[in-house]
């Protein structure tokens, strides 16, 4: 179970360059999330390490040896598609035990290996069936199985979800996150979608434009991202941003924007402390956000209601301030008028604030001694 | 006549020509042509003044040594020339599928020599196999290798030759067709896997091409039984009887010897030989497409 590098990482296609010089290091059995909006450069950076795409520059590094130069079947690694990409005329039995038979490993070794992986996975019925005669979920069960067959060091991931149906996948997941448990190596997941990231992962790297914005455990990410993409990226619904500016009123300092006018208190006056520019945005998870009719206006919002989307416990208000749209996530038996202005408070801690010309984060106080702990152990801040 | 009658109607007028057509070109000869098999017809006679002999040409034919060879020569033309062109065929293929610089020029000169008239690629190679002047002896002799009777002692092996120039490029693109419709990711898993070259090759690109070149493989078979153009041009048949193919000698039986009816049936025997292939050749995909349907049903079944 080895430790994987990448040393500067890139890839250019022609003359375009879509993945800039990307340092990372994923440690022993570890469960690591790649995940951005698509074209960010993730399947890329996985394929890469598979071996089917080359590099343009930098290093792959496995236990400290570098392997951009070697086939895919010389790096020990085992592959899940996002189209399965089983082998449509063997049945399943074969598609599991094809890369073993390669190996010339013996007969009985092979069967007892199949049998075992397919008891796992609950495929032990379909054994003798070709992909075609299979439905979606089972064939992505098989395309597991296949990798889990295999017995190599690291496993990667390519969006193996994405094709199935939304019930489906939540299943999957789970089943994913139990095999993750029983199997201890090291994986790779690529993926767009930030549940399956938060859900899985034991560090989520999240990418944008060729990038790395920042990595993590999914926790730290959702609570301290560092710039307003990674903050925008994860967590449905997705975060509040809204313009404020910076006004002192006597011996107050205001965040003042359209519809509203927050009071600093001591924290964030600190917080701001060494911030100097005048406009400011603001970003609020929609959960932060409670409906509070009596609350002080120097802490709330006041919303105009349009729509709740009702979704069980919880339901979705989409409101405006002023002219900007702001989302509420609250229970759903909240007694909640639509069309009129109500008022929803939050605690000041809870905000995000970020520097609008260069979107990077303004972190709390709090926040500052651990991001340096972060950066001390290899952390990724652009 | 009701918009109904006339919709229901429109596909069979839109068909109609082509039906003509074929009744006329195809299906009137055909008729024609088993009907003189059972009759001792020469040229000189209608087929109404001509005799009927029942089986007579048949069983006639079922007994002469120089049919016998001229079937042997056939089948022995039809079966190397089409292993040959698979073997080079499916090989080129799978050579060429890759992307490099200049692969679209190489591959449009690989299919040309399908697109020159027969008659025409006899000549050619009836001058490059000339003994003295020709190209291939001229070679061998200037490296002092001394000449080969290319069309004398090695004639059907030249023969051969020639035919496979021409149609190699036919299973060529046909393979190169089937070779890039292969499901890449499935390439890439075997990869991972750890299949090497030849074995991606033999476990997975050759099972997944063999619908495609089983039918390639008839339809060269069916076409190499009727080769006529190039060896007539070649070497008529000869030396001897050693280049005479089936066609050929069908056609030298009327010509030549005057015997219609004997023609009628040497040719009704090759139709019932291609029938058979054609047959093999529908049972095939018919059998492909029992196959789907059955897996087709079972997903429905399980409502999977």
């Amino acid at each position: 179970m080895p430790k994987i590098q990448l040393d500067g990482l890139t890839k250019r296609f022609d003359d375009i360059e879509v993945l800039h010089s990307i340092n990372l290091e994923m440690s022993d059995a570890e469960f690591t999330v790649l995940v951005g909006p698509s074209g960010c450069g993730k399947s890329t950076t996985l394929r890469m390490i598979a071996g089917l795409e080359t590099v343009s520059a930098g290093e792959i590094y496995i236990d400290d040896r570098p392997i951009s130069h070697l086939e895919p079947k010389d790096r020990d690694l085992a592959m899940v598609f996002q189209d399965y990409a089983l082998y449509p005329h063997m049945n399943v039995a074969n598609n599991m035990s094809f890369a073993l038979r390669l190996q010339k490993r013996p007969r009985k070794e092979i069967d007892a290996r199949v049998r075992e992986v397919a008891d796992m996975l609950g495929l032990t019925p379909y054994l003798h069936r070709k992909p075609a005669e299979l439905s979606g979920g089972q064939r992505q069960r098989v395309a597991m199985g296949r990798a889990l067959t295999r017995d190599s060091s690291t496993f990667l991931f390519d969006e193996p979800l994405s094709n199935l149906d939304a019930k489906l996948r939540t299943q999957m997941r789970a089943e994913l996150a139990l095999m993750r448990q029983r199997v201890h190596k090291n994986m790779i997941y690529v993926t767009h979608d930030q549940i399956e990231a938060m859900t899985l992962a034991d560090r989520i790297v999240v990418m944008h434009d060729g990038h790395i914005q920042q990595q993590g455990a999914p926790e730290e990410l959702y609570k301290n991202p560092v710039n307003k993409f990674v903050a925008g990226f994860l967590g449905t619904p997705p975060m509040n941003f809204l313009h404020a500016t910076i006004e002192s009123q006597g011996d107050f300092t205001y965040l003042t924007g359209d519809g509203f006018s927050l009071r600093c208190d001591a924290p964030t006056l600190q917080r701001l402390a060494n911030y100097t520019a005048g406009e400011i945005c603001i970003g609020i998870r929609p959960s932060d956000l409670v409906f509070d009719p009596h609350a002080d206006v120097t802490t709330s919002l006041s919303l105009r209601v349009d729509i709740a989307e009702y979704i069980g416990a919880q339901s979705v208000l989409i409101c405006h301030c002023g002219k900007q749209k702001v989302m509420v996530e609250l229970k759903s038996d909240t007694p909640i008028t639509l069309g009129k202005q109500l008022t929803f408070s939050m605690a000041l801690e809870d905000l995000h604030l970020f520097n609008p010309s260069n979107e990077l984060a303004i972190p709390r106080l709090v926040d500052v001694e651990a991001t340096r702990l972060i950066k001390k152990t290899g952390g990724n801040y652009v | 006549m009701s918009y109904s009658t006339i919709n229901r109607l429109t596909p069979y007028i839109f068909l109609a020509p082509a039906v003509v057509v074929m009744a006329i070109a195809l299906l009137y000869p055909l008729i024609y042509m088993v009907f003189g098999s059972f009759r001792a017809w020469d040229p000189s006679q209608t087929i109404g003044e001509a005799e009927f002999a029942g089986f007579a040409n048949y069983i006639a034919l079922w007994h002469d040594p120089n049919f016998h060879e001229s079937l042997i020569v056939t089948l022995k033309f039809a079966f190397s020339v089409v292993s040959l062109e698979m073997l080079i065929g499916v090989g080129l293929a799978l050579l060429l599928d890759r992307s490099l610089r200049g692969m679209s020029v190489l591959r449009t000169l690989f299919i040309l020599p399908m697109m020159i008239a027969p008659v025409v690629v006899g000549l050619i190679w009836r001058y490059m196999y000339h003994p003295s002047i020709g190209i291939f002896n001229q070679t061998l002799e200037s490296i002092g290798l001394g000449s080969i009777d290319w069309l004398g002692k090695h004639a059907l092996m030249s023969v051969i030759i020639a035919d496979i120039w021409q149609w190699t490029p036919f299973i060529f693109i046909l393979a190169l067709a089937a070779l890039q419709s292969l499901p890449r990711s499935a390439l890439e898993a075997a990869r991972i896997d750890g299949a090497s070259g030849w074995q991606q090759i033999i476990y997975i690109k050759l099972p997944l091409m063999m619908p495609v070149l089983i039918v390639t493989c008839l339809l060269r078979l069916i076409d190499a039984f009727k080769v006529l153009e190039v060896i007539l041009v070649m070497t008529e048949g000869g030396p001897g009887l050693s280049t005479e193919i089936l066609a050929l000698r069908i056609s030298r039986t009327a010509t030549e010897f005057r015997e219609l009816g004997v023609a009628a049936a040497m040719a009704n025997y090759l139709l019932i030989l291609l029938l058979m292939l054609t047959v093999v050749m529908l049972a095939y995909n018919k059998l492909q497409e029992i196959k789907e349907a059955r897996i087709k049903a079972l997903i429905k079944e399980e409502g999977i």
